[in-house]
């Protein structure tokens, strides 16, 4: 095992185990079905012998403009309690954060856990110029790592990058080896961040609508199902060759996949839909599935009105937050795979600094970014923006998004962050690995 | 590699003459409903096949002469979004002067409900649209005016006006097989168009060039037809056009009058003057008709060397037709459909449907139920074409960029929910009741084909799947045979739906 696997080149590992089945449709179809069953890479495996090159990226997306500021509290400010008389978080009532000025919601006791154990890094002030306040114009932007919001996902591009190489292909081909399951989003929607220009993501809701939905129609059509779909022989460069290899691959994935999420639950997650989608991508880290970015996420955050204060809306929010992902790293360090996830969270925009007359903030700028993960530099690493040097009303963004990507990109996923940004952004320090 | 080595030895037809009458007959006659429509029943195949090919596609292309209920202007309100009136900004004013909170939360809401109904709007619209398409007996004039929301892609998401997006869409069915030169001079007078490339704010001095980029790169030239300066002063050209609520407005005061060089033409060029200089590139001809080719007959460039340098051969044909009529655009496609090349074994059934054409084609050749178009649309959405809501400028993409694991599902699921009713997303207990005809459909085959006289389960397979793909994978026929006969070859309305469950799971279904 120890030659084959220094013999694979990091590409051709990162799309091993379930990409056997493509790579292996030109063999008759008595060899094919073996390799269908041979199991993924070890994790920790490594193509170059004592570097671990199973890393995965959790991405987290808060929709709606998280209220970083009564997320990330700057309770030591006079500022932050007089532009909050309504809704702030009183100072004895925060989440102290040692070695820091701010603290955290009194609802965030899970994720203070995180940061007591070294697991947590906060970057504080994240945004990017001339912020856009339209919920899907700044989503894109963040999506897109671009300040005009449009093209390919960032990390969409990174898939393309790994699988294909840039520039290579005209559109309208697809090479042939891609890793059907490098990106998984759990979710109606394959977030456009995952959407690159070869590779898109795998997007289901539940694992069980990843699959066809006729054999409910009659069970009995699965087998007659399987045989459509599973069929050999066909390497040839037309639409329909395209098509053939594309639904194996759909076929293999599915079953991969549903049965890593079918899998008997390793511990208690808390009642919420992010802890249910974080405990699925749980589930198929632990059935060591190919996949690099798992992208999941939780809505609910744009708190107009009745935000509420360390009770409320907003604190049940950030309580199903904080609590899931506490569960998340707890699992994973029980099934040892903690060491290689990444877990970043993000909103499109924070909120203002001032509360409006609903009790409520309206759509604002910069806000603090999370990361989430052994492997992180623990600690609030950046300074809360002034809150008094401000942009009419709102914060001024100390750090640009792209240099939390650039840092992921490259200390984590050893990617070329310029070409997969189309942009020179230094990699923020947020991490402590060797790249 | 399988490859037949007869296809491979015979040369691809490149010829833009007329097929001839006897060579046209049923199978012809549905790659021409698919190809310039959605497809159509056995007996609307029937029907175009006795015609023989001029008559079909004269009645395709000159759709005028069908008669199809009108668009109304008033279909959509145009004041959910609107312009403040001056009392309004006088009352929004006061309360910012006044820092009166409670009256400016007050204006903030009353905006964000005119956002929220003007979402609901756009969501109205995108149902009727997709129902025009299904229902229309002018299924070119909704194919083109879908081309054109490609080609001039412009998304809500951006500009946040349903009516806007509205007027735009009317444009192009009025426009869809007329004169493309008119589309353009009619696009940078388009209120949405002007919004979304950010030309409503581009005046004299400061130029904002995103318009004048794109009116080049991806409306008419193609990268490489064109240099940077050109943008800088075509941007110029186009200083001023703006509109003022629903309607275009010229701007003199914001207009650049100053001498210019665009595309070799010079002069104190205005954006008419610009869209002229455009139309006089020969670059421009070949670039619509490539579009127009890969949007009709197939992907180009396809990576298969013998198939690209047929269609650049058909493409240069095509091109010299198009500016020929002066960027007519029915004179090209007339000639395309009656083409012999568009008849090439090698172009048919290998172009992926287009999520709409999926679906609406599902509706228009099987006669499936229409079903809640609500959950068509979201499974419009996550096939990766939400009509409205193009990705960007750049419009889709299409052909291969429509397929992956994922979509691939949603494609199949959409066709168990078009002939079920069971639902792709969420919950069964919502499933769609009506039961498609699987027996009508099977009737109408057989009068289809009258050599068919036999009823063994045998024969009606084979009508079902000249129907349904086209074509029959042998592989595929395997498995259907063997399905057939664990029924006991009983053709009920229960095993041919399940049948047709089968052969639309096909990856070749995916085709046309």
């Amino acid at each position: 095992m120890d030659t084959l696997h220094t013999a694979f080149t990091r590409r051709q590992f990162m799309i091993g185990g379930i990409t056997l089945a493509s790579a292996s449709i030109a063999l008759p179809q008595f060899l094919s079905a073996t390799a269908l069953g041979l199991p993924g890479a070890e994790p920790g495996a490594t193509s170059i012998p004592g570097v671990n090159e199973d890393r995965i990226l959790v991405v987290i997306q808060l929709s709606g403009g998280n209220d970083g500021l009564n997320t990330v509290v700057p309770y030591g400010e006079d500022a932050y309690h007089k532009a909050r008389a309504g809704i702030g978080i009183k100072a004895d009532k925060v989440l102290r954060l040692a070695k820091s000025e701010v603290g955290l919601h009194p609802a965030m006791a899970g994720m203070a856990d995180l940061y007591n154990d070294g697991l947590l890094a906060i970057v504080q002030g994240v945004g990017y110029p001339n912020p856009n306040r339209s919920h899907f114009q700044s989503m894109d932007i963040w999506h897109t790592a671009d300040t005009s919001g449009t093209g390919n996902g960032w990390l969409g591009r990174y898939f393309d990058s790994e699988c294909c190489g840039f520039g290579k292909g005209e559109s309208g081909t697809q090479e042939k080896d891609a890793n059907p399951t490098i990106g998984i989003a759990v979710g109606q929607d394959a977030p456009l961040a995952m959407r690159g220009q070869k590779v898109q993501p795998i997007a289901f809701e539940s694992a069980d609508r990843f699959r066809w939905t006729g054999q409910d129609v009659d069970k009995g059509l699965e087998d007659d199902y399987q045989a459509i779909s599973r069929r050999g022989g066909r390497v040839g460069n037309s639409n329909s060759d395209f098509l053939t290899r594309t639904a194996l691959d759909a076929q293999v994935s599915s079953d991969t996949i549903r049965k890593a999420v079918a899998a008997k639950p390793r511990m208690n997650y808390p009642n919420s839909d992010l802890a249910r989608q974080l405990q699925m991508v749980a589930s198929m880290i632990h059935a060591k599935l190919n996949t690099r970015v798992y992208y999941v996420s939780m809505g609910g955050f744009d708190t107009h009105s009745g935000q509420g204060g360390e009770n409320g809306r907003h604190a049940n929010l950030l309580r199903q937050l904080s609590d899931a992902m506490k569960a998340f790293y707890a699992d994973l360090k029980a099934m040892r795979r903690d060491t290689d996830v990444l877990t970043m969270t993000f909103s499109e925009f924070g909120r203002r600094v001032g509360q409006n007359a609903s009790q409520g903030t309206d759509h604002g700028t910069a806000a603090p970014v999370f990361l989430a993960g052994p492997m992180v530099k623990s600690g609030v690493l950046t300074p809360h923006p002034s809150l008094k040097d401000l942009d009419s009303g709102d914060l001024k963004y100390t750090v640009d998004f792209r240099e939390v990507y650039s840092g992921i990109l490259e200390k984590w996923l050893k990617a070329d962050s310029k070409k997969v940004l189309e942009a020179n952004f230094a990699p923020a320090p947020v991490l402590n690995v060797k790249a | 590699m399988r490859q037949q080595p007869a296809e491979r030895a015979k040369p691809i037809n490149t010829s833009l003459q007329a097929l001839g009458a006897k060579q046209f007959g049923f199978d012809e006659a549905r790659h021409l409903l698919w190809r310039a429509g959605f497809g159509g029943t056995p007996e609307q195949i029937n029907l175009l096949a006795s015609w023989g090919p001029e008559k079909s596609v004269d009645y395709l292309v000159d759709f005028q002469q069908v008669k199809v209920e009108p668009v109304r202007d008033d279909l959509f309100s145009k004041d959910i979004i609107r312009d403040p009136n001056d009392e309004e900004r006088m009352a929004y004013r006061d309360a910012q002067r006044n820092r009166d909170e409670n009256r400016l939360a007050e204006l903030r809401l009353r905006r964000q409900q005119a956002e929220q109904d003007d979402r609901e709007q756009a969501r109205q619209m995108q149902r009727w649209w997709l129902k025009r398409m299904i229902e229309t007996p002018r299924p070119l004039e909704e194919k083109m005016t879908l081309f054109w929301h490609g080609h001039f892609a412009t998304s809500y998401r951006t500009i946040e006006d349903s009516y806007h997006m509205f007027r735009q869409n009317q444009l192009f069915r009025l426009h869809a097989v007329g004169s493309y030169a008119e589309l353009m001079h009619q696009i940078i007078r388009d209120p949405a168009m002007l919004r979304y490339l950010d030309n409503n704010n581009s005046r004299k001095g400061k130029p904002n060039e995103n318009l004048a980029r794109e009116l080049m790169e991806l409306f008419s030239l193609g990268l490489g037809n064109y240099t940077e300066q050109d943008i800088k002063e075509g941007a110029r050209a186009l200083t001023g056009y703006t509109y003022k609520g629903d309607d275009f407005t010229f701007d003199q005061r914001n207009h650049d009058g100053g001498a210019k060089t665009i595309l070799g033409a010079r002069g104190t060029l205005d954006g008419d003057e610009f869209v002229k200089a455009i139309l006089d590139q020969p670059a421009c001809a070949k670039f619509i008709c490539t579009k127009l080719y890969r949007y009709f007959v197939h992907d180009y460039p396809s990576g298969d060397a013998r198939k690209d340098a047929a269609a650049k051969k058909v493409i240069d044909d095509l091109a010299s037709t198009f500016r020929s009529r002066g960027y007519e655009v029915a004179p090209v496609l007339k000639r395309l459909f009656l083409s012999q090349h568009f008849y090439d074994p090698a172009v048919r059934g290998e172009q992926i449907k287009s999520p709409v054409q999926l679906v609406v084609g599902a509706v228009r050749s099987l006669n499936t139920p229409v079903r809640d178009l609500a959950a068509v649309l979201s499974g419009l959405r996550f096939m990766g074409q939400d009509i409205l809501f193009p990705p960007s400028v750049k419009g889709w993409d299409g052909g291969r960029a429509w397929i992956n694991t994922a979509t691939m599902f949603i494609r199949q699921n959409m066709l168990v929910f078009m002939l079920t009713g069971r639902r792709p997303q969420g919950s069964d207990a919502l499933a769609d009741s009506e039961k498609w005809d699987a027996q009508a459909l099977v009737q109408q085959i057989k009068a289809a084909f009258p050599t068919l006289t036999g009823d063994t389960p045998a024969e009606v397979l084979n009508g079902v799947l000249r129907f349904a793909l086209g074509r029959t994978d042998p592989h595929a026929r395997d498995v259907l045979e063997k399905y057939l006969a664990d029924q006991n070859n009983q053709l009920t309305p229960e095993t041919l739906t399940e049948l047709m469950l089968l052969i639309t799971a096909t990856p070749e279904y995916q085709l046309t």
